[in-house]
């Protein structure tokens, strides 16, 4: 297809599935898909013409035409497979080709309090309460993804914890998508009243064809609140991914958000934050990069109110004829005084075929600020190399351990032990490199 | 142990090394003093195999094996150990992992199998204390954060862990602070022995004052313009190094 036909071919598509979507009694969910839906249908895909996607050709998803799993059948499941991605004491919900699956799922161990279910149960039993958030913290102006998103999305996920109530464990999203030409477009909200604190894993999988997992999030963190976001994108190697996290923070609330980006072979994905007064965000990626994938991550930082702190460190290992991106985006608002920022990227390039494009953006408007940003992109230091050699180390181990080294930092930053040996794993089986042993720790 | 038959060493096209002649024998301790950008650091490198040099002439024998034709990891593994005067620090590695993967690598090497993670722990906790260190630096990554002195005393805890024959110290003493000096000294004191040499970097005679030299050089200019006995560094100490050059025009 050229990218015109995407623009008339997935409206033509609509009109077959859309009253299989779920939330067909929600007037006020009616109106915005549709909305989206005229919004995809005007702009299509994103193209290089635009600052945001100018690193990013996104073409070759247009080549296709994915369509929500309403009228084909949602795909087996292979649960020993499945369940290798499964996280101990964690609740867990499955999403299969972008339904939710309540015989794969694990809602047990939660309080009577709070809300953690799909989101078209959710529009079934709580259509008003998701009015007040859905839309909210990303418009379907953002860009067409995110349109694409809110027209097409088939189920998701809804958490609620009121206030002052701590999730009693993470919960797991996990993503699978089964068969090729599927696609899987889920909508999250996540909601932690004020004084509340919760824990969720967004992990993303599937098969070995090519299919398209696209995933928006909300985020409404309450008043002193507190959310750590883990988001662990494995997605089979020839998948098109989009991810979106849009977060809105009010008063000295906390929000974590650790990335890790290693499958698809085109991945994007955005995050952005609102930072209320006294507010926190830490902001940490890592993508590695092989053979011929694409991996793009966007964040933006919206300083606007006084005192808020955001820290943010990106790093990516880029190997093969692999290509990394980073735009982040700081923006400090006239009445953010006081604020303090950091932004650091930091790109290791291990092949001369290997791209790193990285774009840190600072924009101030308040006068009162302590704002920094770094970016690096280089290859291994040949200084720690020799020393390592000079210590019986041969050459490529010497490599091999400052690669690992330099991505292990930031799954050190992982403290649910499961988690944390899950990510170590998948980093040590996607290493082109042989050889790289954990114990190097 | 060591002979290094003129050699000349060139940085892209500058020459640094010119005509270098040092024979270090099995149980000696040579020292070498030489005014700053002199050459000394290259020559170091040199030995150890760091790339970036270009040998232009001349030869190295190590126990009777041309030590230039072999790979720095070889050098080290046979016995050839470096500490460095500017240790790297290596982020994400930790200092323990790295003593035991040397260990390791060197008795591969010579053909022993490796050693148990007990004895290991004995041994390192033993050097530990030998340095006056405290065991936390084991746990952290190797050289991050460390003050200058404390990377100088990581790398004589490498050595005396390694135990290699043939020991190059570039300026351990800087950085150093009287006390320290004493601890660092004794601890490469400990490691004497009539199978083991020492090639010691240096500007200052009070590290020849704990750690007593047998043959004291004067590296100035990419050559060794004088040797002597350890009374040659108090000389210097007293008339500097114009007085060296004086005599060597
Ligand atoms: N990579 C390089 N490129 C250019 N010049 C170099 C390089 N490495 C060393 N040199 C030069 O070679 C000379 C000798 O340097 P070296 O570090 O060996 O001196 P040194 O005797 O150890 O001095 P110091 O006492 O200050 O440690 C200096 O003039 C130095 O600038
Ligand atoms: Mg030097």
């Amino acid at each position: 297809m050229s990218a015109e036909q995407v623009k008339s071919q997935y409206p033509a598509e609509y009109g077959k599935v859309e009253a299989l979507l779920p939330g067909q009694s929600v007037s006020w969910l009616n109106v915005l898909r549709k909305q989206a839906l005229a919004s995809f249908s005007s702009q299509g895909f994103p193209s290089l013409r635009e600052e945001e996607w100018r690193y990013t050709n996104v073409s070759a998803i247009e080549k296709k035409l994915f369509s929500p799993v309403v009228l084909a059948e949602i795909g087996a499941v292979d649960t020993d497979w499945l369940n290798t991605y499964r996280l101990e004491n964690t609740c867990s919900v499955v999403l299969v080709d972008g339904h939710f699956s309540e015989t794969l799922s694990d809602l047990d161990g939660l309080s009577e309090s709070v809300r953690v279910l799909d989101m078209a149960g959710a529009l079934e039993q709580y259509p008003e309460d998701l009015e007040q958030y859905f839309g909210q913290a990303v418009s379907h102006e953002e860009h067409s993804f995110v349109a694409f998103n809110a027209a097409w999305f088939t189920d998701g996920l809804f958490i609620h914890v009121p206030a002052k109530e701590i999730l009693s464990k993470p919960v797991q999203v996990i993503h699978v998508v089964t068969q090729a030409d599927y696609m899987s477009n889920t909508r999250h909200i996540i909601v932690i009243d004020d004084m509340a604190q919760a824990e969720v894993i967004e992990t993303f999988i599937g098969c070995d064809e090519s299919y398209l997992s696209a995933a928006v999030t909300e985020v409404f963190i309450g008043k002193n609140a507190d959310l750590t976001l883990y988001k662990l994108q494995l997605e089979g190697e020839k998948a098109y991914h989009f991810g979106g996290t849009y977060v809105k923070q009010d008063a000295d609330s906390r929000f974590k958000h650790h990335n890790f980006a290693f499958g698809g072979l085109l991945a994007r994905n955005d995050i952005r934050t609102d930072l209320g007064l006294a507010s926190e965000c830490e902001l940490n990626g890592l993508y590695l990069g092989i053979k011929r994938q694409h991996i793009d991550n966007h964040t933006r930082i919206n300083h606007l109110k006084p005192h808020a702190i955001s820290r943010e460190l990106y790093k990516g290992v880029l190997d093969q004829r692999a290509r990394g991106v980073f735009q982040g985006r700081v923006v400090v608002a006239e009445d953010a005084q006081k604020t303090s920022s950091e932004m650091n990227n930091r790109n290791l390039l291990l092949s001369n075929d290997a791209e790193a494009d990285t774009k840190p953006q600072l924009e101030i408007y308040a006068d009162d600020v302590k704002c920094a940003h770094g970016v690096t992109v280089g290859q291994l230091d040949e200084k720690s190399i020799f020393y390592l050699q000079s210590r019986c180390v041969d050459e490529e181990t010497a490599r091999n351990m400052l690669t690992f080294a330099f991505a292990n930092e930031m799954v050190e930053k992982i403290k649910i032990k499961d988690l944390h040996d899950q990510i170590l794993e998948q980093l040590l089986v996607r290493f082109p490199q042989e050889g790289i042993e954990q114990e190097w720790l | 142990m060591l002979s290094i038959k003129n050699l000349h060493v060139s940085v892209g096209d500058k020459p640094i090394l010119k005509g270098v002649n040092l024979e270090i024998n099995a149980g000696e301790v040579h020292a070498i003093m030489g005014p700053n950008g002199a050459g000394k650091s290259t020559l170091s490198h040199v030995l150890s195999g760091k790339s970036g040099y270009t040998v232009t002439e001349g030869t190295v024998t190590y126990k009777g094996k041309d030590l230039l034709d072999m790979a720095p990891e070889i050098r080290a593994r046979e016995g050839v150990f470096l500490a460095f005067q500017y240790p790297v620090e290596i982020p994400g590695v930790s200092n323990i992992y790295l003593l035991k993967a040397a260990l390791n690598a060197m008795r591969t090497h010579q053909g022993l199998p490796e050693v148990d993670a007990f004895d290991f722990l004995t041994l390192v906790k033993g050097k530990v204390k030998l340095l006056e260190m405290d065991e936390k630096f084991l746990y952290r990554s190797v050289n991050e954060g460390f003050s200058g002195g404390e990377k100088k005393r990581n790398e004589i805890l490498q050595a005396a862990i390694l135990e290699p024959s043939m020991c190059i110290l570039d300026e351990t003493d800087s950085g150093l602070d009287i006390d320290a000096l004493k601890v660092v000294a004794a601890g490469v004191n400990s490691l004497r022995a009539a199978d083991r040499s020492f090639l010691m970097i240096t500007h200052y005679q009070r590290l020849l004052d704990y750690i007593k030299p047998d043959i004291v050089h004067v590296l100035a200019d990419g050559r060794i313009v004088k040797s002597g006995g350890p009374e040659l560094a108090l000389e210097l100490e007293a008339k500097g190094y114009s007085w060296v050059e004086e005599q060597v025009a």
